[in-house]
């Protein structure tokens, strides 16, 4: 099988929000990166997939020249090759997104082959668009069902499960399909040390299309309120356990 | 002009989202799968689908009956709730007419801007959609479920043209629920890395056991699998709406204050007073959890025998 995962780089946000000064983005500079975990889960179940069936894992983002971070990360836990869609770091509404995923898969099909099943996340970690992924779908043509805690692949058939309240609801796709997944699906590994060493040298090819203008446009960001109450001490270790009693009663708990 | 909203069958979200809908043009059309009594939230005329296609779940059946009626009724705006089912819609009406489409909105101005929900509600986004229909879906629990004095609706049968969707529902299997749900429990006993192994969690789980509690955790103790999936709160696992959230050797992360921040009151017992979970609490205990938590749970037991 040849699938493909698409994965987008976020800041690992820690214990607060902080602005630019523009207000157009988050303030990074003292942060890490990484991706949504239900991209991590997309990553690994790809590469269970092709475990199972053989072929070959593609990995790609749209974003910066460091996204490739991502990508290493990605093809450290499995994945074989990358495809990189440069931006300059400024961020891409959904639509715009969505075609440019779509052509860098049609030319990367043209030259290799079609992919049996894309892989997104549900929803990316920062945008929260939903959509990327039914957009790639339909652009395609192809099947998508969204936000799978099970997946499973027999005779040119992905079986997809979702929780639902009370139970799982079961979706049959034919491939070519398109998919988005959800944490919990699978625990993605860790990858190893010769496995990192070896992502550094699997191949990432670039693409460098133009931005189009952004039809859902982002105006200004803004931290909601509610950061940064004080907490009423109770106390200090097992001494406090009567006052914390005390507060259970009080707001009706205990 | 007009306003057009989905409603999901038997979904407390949708009727949130009618409410922000009706306010915001014209006449509120809504399109429904089944009889709802729609007017006491401010519906005009229900157009009720019936098509042998909709018997079962399908998000392209569904999208196809909103853009049919889009063309009937000819709104400003497409609305839905921001839930699985609504955003999947709406993505599926948008990408059919490659029009943008905002998912999850706290609030719509009236001059095509909206507030969006970002990071699973931890940041907000002020964004204009440009473009003539408007499609949005309203963030879950950013606008109250209200009804208007008087209203009754029209109901008009509808009989949409739908082509054959091969995505569709094929299967449903219910799963027995044990124990007290996380979603809907009063009280949550949470555990993070400072819980410091799956052992760890007994500690917790007896805690909860005296107080009819649910056991949560962060995500640090579910890749460690300490815990399911199932068990984790945050922007990627449950949102919890308690009473009390006991969060016990969690730091606060963003990622996992958007899962309990629906909580009445948080608890945080922690070991370092600088985490950030003390500045999204209500209440905190200073401490090592291992001496904490059993000393609470010993302290109910007395006050109860
Ligand atoms: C896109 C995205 C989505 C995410 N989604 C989620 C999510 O859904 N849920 C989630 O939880 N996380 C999520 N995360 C991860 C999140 O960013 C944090 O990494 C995680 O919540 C940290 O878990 P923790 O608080 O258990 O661990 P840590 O951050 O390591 O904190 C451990 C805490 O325990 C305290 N402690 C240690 N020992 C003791 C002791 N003996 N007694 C008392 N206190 C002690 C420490 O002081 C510290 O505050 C997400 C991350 C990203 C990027
Ligand atoms: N910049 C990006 N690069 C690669 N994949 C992306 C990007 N943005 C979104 N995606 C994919 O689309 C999914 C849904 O994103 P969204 O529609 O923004 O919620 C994400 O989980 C990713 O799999």
């Amino acid at each position: 099988m040849r699938i493909l995962v698409c994965v987008k780089r976020v800041p690992l946000t820690g214990g607060k929000m902080v602005l630019t000064a523009d207000e157009q983005a988050l303030e990074t500079r003292h942060l890490g990166f990484t991706i949504s975990p239900h991209e991590e889960c997309g990553v690994e179940e790809a590469v269970r997939l092709v475990e199972e069936h053989g072929g070959e894992v593609t990995v790609l983002t749209l974003g910066p020249p460091e996204a490739e971070e991502q990508i290493r990360d990605s093809l450290a836990n499995g994945g074989d090759r990358g495809v990189h869609i440069l931006t300059d770091g400024s961020e891409w509404d959904p639509q715009a997104t969505a075609a440019a995923i779509v052509e860098a898969v049609e030319a990367d099909e043209a030259g290799g082959g079609g992919f049996d099943l894309i892989v997104f996340g549900n929803e990316s970690a920062d945008a929260g668009n939903y959509q990327v992924g039914i957009r790639v779908a339909y652009a395609l043509g192809r099947p998508i069902a969204t936000g799978l805690k099970g997946l499973s692949v027999a005779d040119g058939t992905a079986r997809c499960e979702q929780e639902v309240p009370g139970g799982r609801d079961v979706y049959e796709l034919p491939l070519p399909a398109v998919v988005s997944v959800l944490e919990g699906i699978n625990l993605p590994r860790y990858p190893s040390v010769p496995a990192k060493l070896r992502a550094r040298s699997k191949p990432v090819e670039q693409r460098s299309p133009e931005r189009p203008a952004a039809r859902l446009e982002k105006l200004r960001l803004v931290v909601p309120p509610g950061q940064g109450k004080q907490a009423e001490i109770l106390g200090n270790g097992a001494d406090a356990a009567p006052r914390v009693v005390e507060v259970m009663r009080e707001i009706g708990v205990a | 002009m007009a306003v057009l909203a989905l409603v999901e069958p038997g979904e407390e979200l949708s009727l949130q989202a009618l409410s922000l809908a009706r306010d915001l043009d014209g006449p509120l059309h809504a399109l429904a799968l089944d009889d709802s009594e729609l007017g006491a939230y401010g519906v005009e005329t229900v157009h009720v689908a019936e098509h042998e296609q909709l018997s079962s779940y399908a998000p392209g059946a569904w999208a196809a009956c909103l853009d049919q009626l889009v063309e009937r009724v000819q709104p400003s705006t497409v609305v839905a709730a921001g839930t699985n089912r609504g955003n999947e819609v709406l993505a599926h009406l948008a990408a059919r007419r490659d029009l943008p489409f905002a998912a999850n909105c706290a609030a719509v101005g009236s001059d095509g801007t909206v507030t969006r929900v970002r990071w699973g509600g931890s940041l907000l986004e002020e964004a204009r959609i440009n473009a003539d229909l408007r499609i949005l879906s309203v963030a879950p629990h950013m606008v109250e479920a209200t009804t208007v004095n008087g209203g009754t609706a029209n109901v008009e049968r509808f009989a949409p043209e739908l082509g054959e969707e091969i995505v569709r529902v094929v299967e449903h299997a219910e799963t027995p629920s044990a124990g007290v749900s996380l979603s809907e429990a009063k009280v949550v006993v949470s555990g993070g890395r400072g819980v410091g192994s799956a052992d760890g969690f007994g500690m917790l789980e007896e805690l909860a056991g005296l107080l009819n509690a649910a056991v949560g955790c962060s995500r640090v103790v579910t890749m460690a699998g300490w815990r399911p999936h199932t068990d984790q709160v945050g922007q990627t696992g449950t949102k919890v709406a308690p009473d009390l959230y006991i969060a016990c050797g969690i730091s606060g992360a963003t990622q996992h204050i958007a899962g309990c921040k629906g909580a009445k009151k948080i608890l945080a017992i922690n070991s370092d007073a600088e985490a950030p979970i003390i500045a999204n609490a209500d209440y905190a205990v200073i401490g090592d959890l291992a001496e904490v938590v059993p000393a609470i749970t010993a302290e109910l037991r007395k006050a109860r025998s």
